[in-house]
């Protein structure tokens, strides 16, 4: 169909098309460049789903099992491209089965457009068929959302949609969008993007002076650490922040978002933070005495108790939210704005300068913590498998180059801890929400967002079996998903907790698992099942060398436990690197 | 840090589903919002709320930062009691029969400044407006005397040292605003307007 229906001059000789609801809106999504499209079709967005039917060949449309696959693919979309990703839902069931999305997207600040349809406008509270308030329903967790009951408005809420979405800090949008509305033709001027909303700030101002007050403490620093969050990669400042911790040879750890900003192997990264980070972070950050944060907020899993929180240390802060500011940890000096632009300007003040014996005492951490439990990991005495040799000999056969989707868990706690990561966008989790049955769908959608690289999903048995319907998703539309499949028999992570906390009372973790290689068999997607050393890393092989999706399941350790760990309610600096310590 | 009165004053678009916005902040931290008031403001078509609350001035920092957060909120204040002029109204629906035999209770009504709004046979309807214990004091004292309803309104609340808001909503309106919305920024220098 083409959008001249009628062409009318109008009285300022403005050209208008007589468009519907609909197409002003796969218009809106063209013009915003989306390639692709994650959604679930129904009743109350029929309309859009018509007008859809004439854009197959300039919309990809992937049709998935359930809504709430639908935003995971959209939120990997986004992780792995850098872009905003898009979701088609119906109204009701379809909208609500977006709130676990919304929610991830919004704590993990992920651009994400979620447009949903709704009854007519005339039914709006009248408890019709498949009416759901989704608008207060998603209050909470998006960054801004629209109720659109007159056609007229699609063009101008979608550009602030889009825009929204994607400035400053990032997060998801919801538009939802009447079925009248979207049948009503109206006079159509065009697409404008939207480049300012009065009311909406999305940078802060820079303020020079705490620039200069954030070199001065850089300068005169004798352990100056550095750690980083998302903000780097959404900020598109990897180059800015390795020239920045490069120039004073600043030792810099990364939050679990925050991965793969800088290669997971370079001289002046140090390690992941948090509860199962690495021993030097966690351990160090109460002896630095300048904490740089860079884009990152602070969150309980990263600082445990805070009043034990790096208190000797004079913090700097630098972030694109305001309300991080000051948020959890006090800030001697911060730094608002974007990182890409704050970042120059420190590194411009700042003096070359390396810290070799404040470098050596990473380095003894990271010692102690090999000998007492990365070796171990690496290489299990017993003949069970661990978790972190699978990591391992992945990194070698993918030497970093892939994009590695984890779900949430023991699992994800090993491969962040061990995956090799060369380029920025490389590893896609749900870090805030802590989603299980995230990462099938992001896979899905991260294989679309940069189809170039490879995208492994590393999954455990239990999150496997939330989101699993998405197999149907891959039969249908064939993304190139290998799904690598860590299945210790157990919910691993609540296991160990149990097994630490609460008295090896085991309640309700033993979970069972369907034969997930006959499972993906059903969906023609090819698979094998390894328990034996010997055929690890051949297995692994044909998973990565297949042509197309591919399920690899082994088994590991039921009753492995991720260490180091800085258990719930202590601070950062006691940290323990095995059972006995607890 | 001690627990005081703040009113939050909040400068914003006029938007369906913002009051939900702003008052899901209260409720999700568990805060109370001892009262609300929307209205119009000095500005055609910027709206203005008045929230009260009893916090900590971290707390309330912390919330005027969420609130500023939010798209269509322009810009958010909070001011200690001796930062502001405000006024609450309250009604008083007392038996007419009462005042006209008592002539303690027109003394009473007389002291607080009372004023009547509607005189009918069997009733009559007074109002005051003051601070909460001057209203509260009414009530106390025609209670008594068979007060058959009461009702107060929310705060509104003017800050002494502002200089409204027509010159910071100009500053807004451009891609890159200048030095006016600086206080807006963190660690405002000016200490005249209590600001983010």
């Amino acid at each position: 169909m083409e959008l001249v229906a009628e062409i009318k001059a109008g009285p300022e000789t403005k050209v208008t098309t007589s468009i519907s609801g609909s197409v002003a809106v796969l218009d809106a999504l063209l013009n915003e460049s989306v390639t692709t499209v994650f959604g679930y079709p129904g009743g109350a967005i029929m309309p859009i789903y018509d007008a859809l039917y004439d854009y197959n060949d300039r919309l990809q449309h992937i049709l998935v099992r359930h809504e709430q696959g639908a935003i995971h693919a959209a939120q990997g979309f986004a992780r792995a491209s850098g872009r905003t990703g898009v979701v088609f839902a119906t109204s009701g069931p379809g909208a609500t089965n977006l709130v676990t999305g919304l929610a991830d997207a919004m704590i993990d600040s992920t651009p994400v457009v979620c447009i949903t349809g709704q009854v007519f406008a005339h039914l709006l509270g009248t408890d019709a068929f498949q009416e759901t308030d989704v608008i207060n329903i998603t209050t909470p967790v998006t960054k801004w959302n629209y109720q659109v009951t007159d056609a007229t408005e699609i063009p101008a809420v979608l550009a602030k949609a889009f825009y929204i979405a994607g400035s400053g800090r990032p997060g998801p949008v919801l538009i939802d969008i009447t079925k009248n509305a979207q049948l009503q033709k109206f006079e159509y001027e065009g697409y404008k993007k939207c480049d300012h909303i009065r009311s909406y700030r999305p940078k802060p101002i820079v303020r020079k002076e705490y620039v200069e007050e954030a070199a001065k403490l850089i300068n005169e620093a004798k352990k100056p650490f550095v750690i980083f969050g998302q903000g780097v990669i959404l900020g598109k400042a990897e180059n800015e922040f390795k020239a920045f911790i490069e120039k004073a040879g600043l030792p810099a750890a990364w939050t679990i978002m925050g991965m793969s900003a800088i290669p997971t192997d370079h001289p002046l990264g140090v390690g992941m933070l948090g509860m199962h980070g690495n021993y030097g972070p966690n351990l160090l950050t109460n002896e630095c005495d300048v904490l740089i944060a860079v884009g990152m907020r602070f969150d309980d899993r990263v600082t445990g108790r805070l009043d034990k929180y790096a208190k000797q240390a004079k913090i700097v802060h630098l972030d694109i939210d305001p309300s991080e500011i000051d948020k959890n940890v006090k800030a001697a000096v911060p730094v608002w704005g974007d990182c890409k632009e704050t970042l120059p300007m420190l590194t411009a003040l700042i003096s070359p300068k390396n810290h070799p014996e404040w470098m050596q005492q990473f380095a003894d951490c990271t010692a102690k913590e090999k000998s007492t439990c990365i070796d171990l990991e690496m290489n299990p005495v017993d003949e069970v498998l661990s978790m972190g040799e699978v990591i391992k000999a992945l990194n070698e056969l993918t030497e970093g180059k892939a994009i590695v989707v984890t779900d949430v868990g023991q699992h994800q706690m090993v491969a962040c801890r061990y995956a090799k990561m060369n380029q920025s966008k490389s590893n896609i989790t749900s870090g805030g929400l802590g989603t299980m049955g995230y990462a099938l769908p992001a896979a899905i959608g991260a294989s679309y967002g940069d189809p170039g690289r490879t995208t492994v999903a590393i999954i455990g048995d239990g999150g496997f079996q939330m989101t699993i319907q998405e197999l149907g998703t891959i039969m249908q539309f064939k993304p190139k998903v290998k799904i690598l499949i860590l299945n210790n028999q157990f919910l691993g992570m609540v296991r160990q907790w149990q097994e630490l906390f609460h008295e090896k009372r085991y309640s309700f973790v033993d979970i069972t698992s369907p034969d997930f290689v006959q499972v993906a068999k059903g969906y023609y997607i090819d698979g094998q099942r390894v328990d034996d050393r010997s055929k690890l890393k051949a297995a692994l092989k044909t998973m990565l060398d297949h042509d197309g999706s591919y399920l690899l399941e082994v088994m590991v350790g039921k009753e492995n436990n991720v260490f180091p760990m800085v258990p719930q309610g202590r601070g950062v600096s006691e940290i323990v690197l095995s059972k006995a310590e607890i | 840090m001690t627990k005081q009165e703040y009113t939050i004053t909040v400068y914003t678009e006029n938007q369906i589903g913002l009051l939900n916005r702003i008052a899901i902040i209260f409720s999700r931290r568990k805060i109370n919002v001892e009262s609300l008031n929307t209205s119009p403001s000095e500005v055609d078509s910027v709206h203005r709320f008045t929230i009260v609350m009893n916090e900590t001035e971290d707390v309330v920092r912390k919330l005027c930062r969420q609130i500023e957060k939010q798209v269509e909120v322009l810009k958010a204040y909070y001011n200690t009691n001796d930062e502001i002029v405000w006024q609450e109204l309250a009604l008083y629906k007392v038996p007419t029969d009462i005042i006209a035999e008592e002539v303690k209770v027109e003394r009473l009504l007389r002291e607080h400044g009372a004023k009547a709004v509607v005189i009918r046979k069997d009733y009559t309807v007074f109002e005051v407006a003051g601070h909460r214990e001057e209203t509260d004091n009414l009530m106390q004292v025609l209670e008594p005397y068979g007060l058959i309803e009461f009702v107060r309104s929310a705060r509104v609340a003017i800050i002494k040292d502002s200089d409204g808001f027509h010159k910071k909503l100009k500053e807004f309106e451009y891609k890159e605003p200048g030095e006016e919305v600086l206080e807006n920024e963190y660690l405002d220098k000016n200490q005249e307007v209590f600001s983010m």
